[in-house]
């Protein structure tokens, strides 16, 4: 379809505007601030303000020396801690997502067959969380799984355990945290996409012939996928660099790639090495964001 | 199988093969006992009962909310009904779910598969009751030929016209070779020149499959141009099933007359009914009328009678024919439709009377106009009189 217009100027000047401005958005908050930490991976380590060598180096002689070393990335495959760091960062962010999707997927199909004044309802309660403060909801979630925190005191009163359970600083309280935080992720957009769904097609598929678990497996899931896919993400990438939710409620042993930059960065001082972190975390990052891309390219062809 | 032809506007011979629904001997294919519909406190169906024979294009015809789509949905199995039965060949399928049943649905969304190709659309059914993949082949590709959509087999549905959609929907319904197939408006979404022709396919399609169709619409063009019978639905119950001529020359009641097409309706009051003619005294007036009609009404009961706008005639000279009924008016408004004029007629004693009539002579003026003097005239026979 092509579309015949013949803009003015003041047309096609607005028009050029709100082209460029996301890409300018893209370079400034996005591309320089990326350039920069690509720029400080590069670099050596170095006791002084700032904490690293320079890129170029201009005392020589001969003029313009770069002084770039992948010393850093060479680093990161040596020492396993951040091997370590990486796969289990992707195992937990991988775990939370599905986690988020069984939990999500449901209460989404509830709220989009919901009928509307309730749905309006539903939709707000999905949000209203992020009304608080999300460092304010975890601590809470610290004072509920402690120790002397409301769940073991409910346990302890019921005599259903005999001593108060560990709940705080595990990996379960870690997944617990993620899922809390990071469903209304999952369920906004699979909502999104359900609701679409004409209940017509339901009907079709079980009239020629389709049980209701054919029909979901045949229509309700392709037709959410582009839901399911964009909820995914949403999830799995900031779950990924999760800091916060792993240094409260986490253990010592549960070491998230989200941690470890945290750590380089203020505690051992070393800019370089952190900012390789995070390149590399950016890349694992890019990779299932290209592959939306194609799915969702592939689909609409 | 054999095919069962059932003619359209079923012949007037009793007890003849083509209109089944006369013949008492004939076993019905279709059945509903007593069949209702609650929504709460709302009746939605109210206590139908129906028969319909093989090989029938049966219409359901009413206005919007009148039951007719939870009728159908009862049929397809989406809905349970509340109370009554039906039956299916003989086999009571009341509890019976969708996919057990042989009856498939034409959508009026036509709810094509959008993530499916034309031909994965067709193909589902047949692949729900798993059978070989070179037999599900072969049908598709029958299906596609019999709606003419052989070139458009790998397309998707986004690619399609309304036409075009409309096709795959009846395709996919039809390849299960089901034993009733249900339409839903199925030509509520096309434009007019496309809906006249799709409705003459539909009907050879009809024709040739010798599958009993049952359609529900608002239309009552829609319905008298396709079906065998029709059954006029309103408030949940039919009102009158019959021949498209049948509801359409002897309408049953005012809502049935009102339904189809226009109609010039009178208050009468009966003044004399021998079972065979009724002579009825136009209120307000003393103009008497005399129609045919073989019921027996008791003299001053209150009685319309109508007369369609093409049944009366119309011209400027006093008829000179016996057995018509008479009255002067003047044109107070005239449409021109090229095939035919419309008159509005302020007849002397006030009403204002409907007239169509055909322009058979070619003239690019109009025979009448504005303002002249008319006689209005009709034939005894040409009137109904409707008692309830």
């Amino acid at each position: 379809m092509s579309l015949v217009v013949n803009p003015g100027r003041a047309d096609r000047l607005w028009r050029g505007l709100v082209i460029t401005a996301p890409y300018l958005w893209l370079l400034i908050f996005f591309l320089v601030p990326f350039a920069i930490v690509l720029k400080i991976s590069l670099a050596d380590p170095l006791v002084a303000q700032p904490p690293f060598s320079n890129f170029f180096d201009w005392s020589g002689s001969s003029g313009r020396r770069v002084l770039a070393t992948l010393d850093n990335y060479r680093f990161l495959f040596e020492d396993r801690l951040y091997l370590v760091s990486y796969l289990n960062s992707i195992r937990i962010a991988l775990i939370a997502t599905g986690l988020c999707l069984l939990l999500g997927f449901p209460m989404a199909y509830a709220i989009a067959r919901t009928p509307y004044p309730w749905r309006n309802l539903l939709l707000l309660l999905v949000i209203l969380p992020f009304w608080t403060s999300f460092l304010l909801r975890v601590y809470a979630w610290m004072v509920m799984l402690g120790k002397q925190g409301l769940i073991n005191q409910l346990l302890l009163s019921f005599g259903l355990v005999d001593a108060p359970l560990q709940f705080l600083y595990t990996d379960q309280a870690v997944y617990l945290g993620i899922v809390y935080t990071y469903v209304p992720f999952m369920i906004l957009p699979l909502y999104a996409s359900l609701e679409k769904l004409d209940p017509d097609l339901h009907e079709a598929a079980a009239d020629l012939g389709a049980r209701r678990h054919r029909v979901f497996l045949d229509v309700t899931l392709p037709l959410a996928m582009p839901g399911i896919i964009a909820g995914c993400l949403l999830v799995f990438i900031p779950a990924l660099g999760e800091y916060v939710i792993p240094a409260l409620l986490g253990g010592l042993d549960t070491l998230m790639i989200g941690r470890t930059l945290y750590d380089e960065f203020f505690v051992n001082r070393d800019w370089p090495l952190a900012s390789a972190v995070a390149v590399v975390l950016l890349l694992i990052l890019i990779l299932p964001i290209m592959l939306f891309q194609r799915l969702s390219q592939e689909s609409e062809a | 199988m054999t095919q069962a032809r059932v003619a359209r506007n079923g012949s007037p011979g009793s007890g003849s093969p083509s209109a089944p629904w006369k013949d008492s001997s004939q076993e019905p294919f279709i059945e509903l006992q007593s069949l209702s519909k609650h929504f709460g406190d709302f009746a939605a169906v109210d206590d139908v009962s129906l028969k319909i024979y093989r090989g029938e294009l049966f219409t359901i015809l009413g206005g919007s909310g009148c039951g007719k789509s939870t009728l159908l949905r009862m049929l397809a199995g989406f809905e349970q009904p509340s109370a009554g039965r039906m039956l299916i060949d003989g086999v009571d399928v009341t509890r019976s779910p969708p996919y057990e049943r042989p009856v498939n649905m034409m959508f009026q969304s036509y709810a094509v598969f959008p993530h499916m190709t034309v031909e994965q659309n067709i193909a589902y059914g047949l692949k729900k009751e798993k059978l070989p993949r070179d037999e599900i082949a072969q049908r598709v590709e029958e299906m596609l030929q019999l709606v003419q959509l052989p070139e458009l087999a790998r397309r998707k549905p986004h690619q399609l016209s309304g036409g075009q959609s409309q096709r795959v929907a009846l395709a996919r319904a039809l390849i299960k070779r089901p034993k009733v197939l249900l339409l839903d408006e199925p030509l509520a979404a096309l434009d007019k020149k496309l809906r006249e022709q799709t409705q003459f396919e539909l009907m050879n399609l009809q024709d040739k499959l010798g599958t009993t169709f049952i359609v529900v619409t608002h239309d009552q063009e829609e319905a008298m141009t396709l079906a065998t019978r029709i059954a006029v639905m309103d408030a949940g119950k039919f009102v009158q099933i019959g021949t498209p001529g049948e509801v359409y020359e002897y309408p049953r009641n005012r809502f049935v007359a009102n339904f189809f097409g226009q109609i010039n309706l009178f208050e009468a009051t009966v003044v004399a009914s021998d079972g065979e003619h009724v002579t009825a005294r136009l209120d307000g007036s003393d103009t008497e009328i005399r129609t045919r009609h073989p019921q027996l009404l008791a003299p001053g009961s209150h009685c319309g009678i109508g007369v369609r706008p093409e049944k009366l005639l119309i011209s400027t000279l006093a008829p000179t024919q016996d057995g018509l009924t008479v009255t002067r008016g003047v044109v107070e408004d005239l449409a021109y439709y090229g095939n035919r004029c419309l008159y509005r007629v302020r007849a002397q004693n006030g009403r204002m009377i409907q007239v169509s009539a055909q322009n058979y002579q070619r003239s690019a003026q109009l025979l009448l106009e504005w303002d002249d003097e008319v006689f209005l005239s009709w034939n005894s026979d040409c009137s109904v009189v409707l008692s309830e």
